[in-house]
């Protein structure tokens, strides 16, 4: 079928971008040598006395962080790329996290309080065996899988009625907060069989390897980079591609999108699941790092933080909110030790300073001053 | 069956295909003869009978609002067909119902002899090859030109091949040429939302016509053009008449001259009058509907 009869002069069409130019991959390796071969050499060769040392606090500080970026990461997919604002990413996290932190409670073994082989707080409440959703937990393979899969099929079934029902915007987010919140008071009751209001710690073991020892943090640590760094990757591979243009275009005009014969639902579901399942990963390494997790990570406030870390540092950029979960939490370690007090009107300062005055984040501002600089030469 | 059979049928189809091949494009009805026999194909256009949009009896209300009054009216294969009608007449809401965006309450919609369309949702209606523009330009703005039309590209429109996605060099000539089409050559990289008016309404137009679809129902294309812009989508309407069926909802009664041979009237949900332009612009009906009583 053709238009037209004249001929068409050749016109030369853009190619299919590189998953990341050259500069690009030299930023995503010096990352990957800074923090999986520097780092481990400043904190554990460098002896504690020299400039150089760095600081148990601080690297404990950047996991932490850097699992949040994950987080960040995963609601940029679906916030800024997408449009879907979920306020329930924290469960997902959290799902992720209890899978783990089932494994590390089954790794205690008989050293808990009780001596029992059941974890403390089921003897405490007279317990006499696991409850059946506790089977797999003494496998790491199968608790691998699950801290994939259980938030995984969670948003997948979620996503499901929510998306087939045409549910959007405002409302998708108030019932993602819901089912958050609905997550959290079943989760608070001792009866569902995950520790109740005191969640999962007093961890001792992963592998049957000492928790606490520098190396086993260290190797922690290098895992939380290098799964941020893949995910990256994962992220500019799928933006990259027509799926990340087809949803940018459900984002900007989803009628137009159905009427060019694709279904929404697919791609949503599809990146819906896949941003849960990034965020079950983030809390999977985030538990035995910080060696707790209870019912309060899904409290609605944890998902509103995440948003907001991803639009601190820009949405629909990959590197924004992984930047905006440093600044946030840089701010919120550093302000809620020396003026506790603010923290709280920082927070909602520089929530309403980045929507008002930042709309596209930090990095929209670097890139901006970056523009300007480039017009005034 | 025994292995003659099974051959013989074999050269029947092969026959048959061949003969098909042959007449391929001669007919209104695409080169296959009507007559008994004929396979249903899924999701394919059967116009053998001469008319590739039929609705019959079609209602909708909201609210109580009779917004489509026992519509009937069907169109031809390669036909342009110009719709016009005061305001609330239920022109769009005709084309909502035929993409699938609004259930009539009763009624029927046929594309072709043998698809219902009322099974089907707006993305397989649109694969299904109808196409649609809607009043107020709509097009991807944060997106380039040329990422827009990529994405209207008729293609598997799965999750899994998007991801593996490869412009082939076929569609890359395709697109060049749509592009030279909507007068948009020169704009292959700029951001969709950065265009004039105008240009997105032809933007629009390409993405449709990146869509090979077989009929395209366009609301108000030419509201907000130029002069010149019009006359160009003008031409550009008149080159598409035959190949593809087009349905065209306008007010401008200069544009609709220029491109039209039938012109339906609609008034309250139903046809009015039917008939060339000067035909239906001297019936006192019309008259009545567009001056007042």
């Amino acid at each position: 079928m053709s238009t037209t009869t004249t001929t068409t002069p050749t016109l030369i069409l853009p190619s299919r971008a590189p998953l990341l130019t050259r500069t690009g991959w030299g930023a995503w390796l010096a990352a990957l040598i800074v923090l999986c071969a520097l780092v481990p050499v400043l904190n554990l060769a460098v002896p504690a006395g020299s400039v150089f040392h760095l600081s148990d606090f601080a690297v404990a500080l950047v996991a932490k962080i850097m699992c949040y970026a994950i987080c960040a990461l995963a609601m940029d997919l679906i916030w800024g790329y997408t449009g879907i604002l979920s306020l329930g990413h924290g469960l997902f996290f959290a799902l992720g996290g209890y899978a783990m932190g089932m494994y590390l409670m089954r790794q205690i073994g008989t050293d808990g309080n009780y001596k029992s082989n059941l974890p403390d707080f089921m003897v405490f409440l007279d317990w006499k065996e696991l409850p059946w959703h506790w089977t797999l937990s003494d496998s790491f393979i199968a608790t691998l899988f699950l801290v994939v899969a259980v938030p995984g099929l969670v948003a997948f079934v979620f996503g499901y009625f929510a998306f087939r029902s045409r549910i959007k915007g405002v409302y998708f987010s108030i019932i993602t907060q819901a089912m958050t919140f609905a997550a959290m008071l079943l989760f608070f009751r001792n009866e569902t069989g995950f520790g109740g209001n005191n969640g999962f710690t007093d961890f001792k073991r992963i592998l049957s390897i000492p928790i606490a020892t520098p190396s086993m943090r260290m190797t922690l640590f290098v895992m939380t980079s290098v799964t941020l760094l893949l995910f990256f990757l994962l992220g500019r591979w799928l933006v990259n591609a027509k799926f990340g243009r087809v949803l940018q275009a459900v984002r900007d005009a989803e009628t137009r999108v159905m009427f060019s014969g694709y279904n929404p639902i697919g791609y949503k579901l599809t990146i819906w699941t896949i941003s849960a399942m990034m965020c079950g990963v983030a809390g999977a390494l985030y538990v035995p790092q910080v060696g707790i997790i209870n019912p309060s990570e899904m409290s609605p406030a944890n998902s509103i933080e995440i948003a907001i870390w991803a639009a601190v540092g820009g949405r629909a950029t990959l590197i924004g909110p992984i930047v905006g979960a440093f600044i946030v939490n840089g701010a919120k370690s550093w302000l809620t030790v020396t003026y506790p007090e603010f923290w709280l009107y920082f927070l909602g300062a520089l929530f309403i300073g980045v929507t008002r005055y930042l709309p596209d984040g930090v990095v929209g501002l670097f890139k901006k001053l970056k523009g300007l600089k480039g017009v005034a030469k | 069956m025994t292995p003659e059979l099974m051959e013989q049928g074999a050269k029947r189809v092969e026959a048959h295909a061949a003969a098909l091949a042959a007449r391929a494009g001669q007919t209104e009805s695409g080169g296959r003869s009507a007559g008994i026999g004929r396979v249903v194909k899924d999701r394919e256009v059967d116009v053998t009978h001469g008319r590739i949009l039929y609705l019959e009896d079609v209602n909708v209300s909201f609210d109580g609002f009779k917004a489509i009054n026992n519509l009937s009216l069907d169109i031809a294969p390669g036909e342009l067909r110009c719709i016009i009608g005061p305001n609330g007449a239920g022109k769009t809401t005709m084309m909502d119902i035929i993409t699938g965006k609004t259930r009539p309450d009763s009624g029927t919609v046929f594309f072709g002899s043998t698809i219902d369309l009322l099974r089907y949702s707006e993305p397989q209606i649109a694969q299904l090859g109808i196409g649609r523009k809607f009043q107020k330009p709509t097009v991807f703005e944060q997106l380039t030109v040329f990422e827009n039309l990529e994405l209207a590209l008729h293609t598997n429109k799965g999750v899994k091949s998007s991801m593996f996605f490869r412009l082939d060099s076929g569609q890359g000539d395709r697109l060049a040429e749509v592009l030279h089409t909507i007068h948009l050559a020169d704009s292959v990289l700029r951001q969709a939302g950065n265009l004039s008016h105008g240009q997105k309404q032809w933007l629009e137009i390409g993405m449709l016509l990146m869509q090979e679809p077989k009929l395209l129902l366009l609301d108000e294309p030419v509201a907000g053009m130029t002069d010149e812009e019009t006359e160009r989508t003008a031409e550009l309407f008149l080159t598409l008449k035959g190949k593809h069926s087009l349905m065209v909802v306008e007010h401008d009664m200069g544009f609709i001259r220029t491109i039209s041979d039938i012109v339906t009237v609609l008034c309250d949900g139903s046809v009015l009058a039917q008939g060339s332009l000067d035909q239906v612009q001297s019936d006192e009906r019309v008259i009545e509907v567009y001056l007042g009583r």
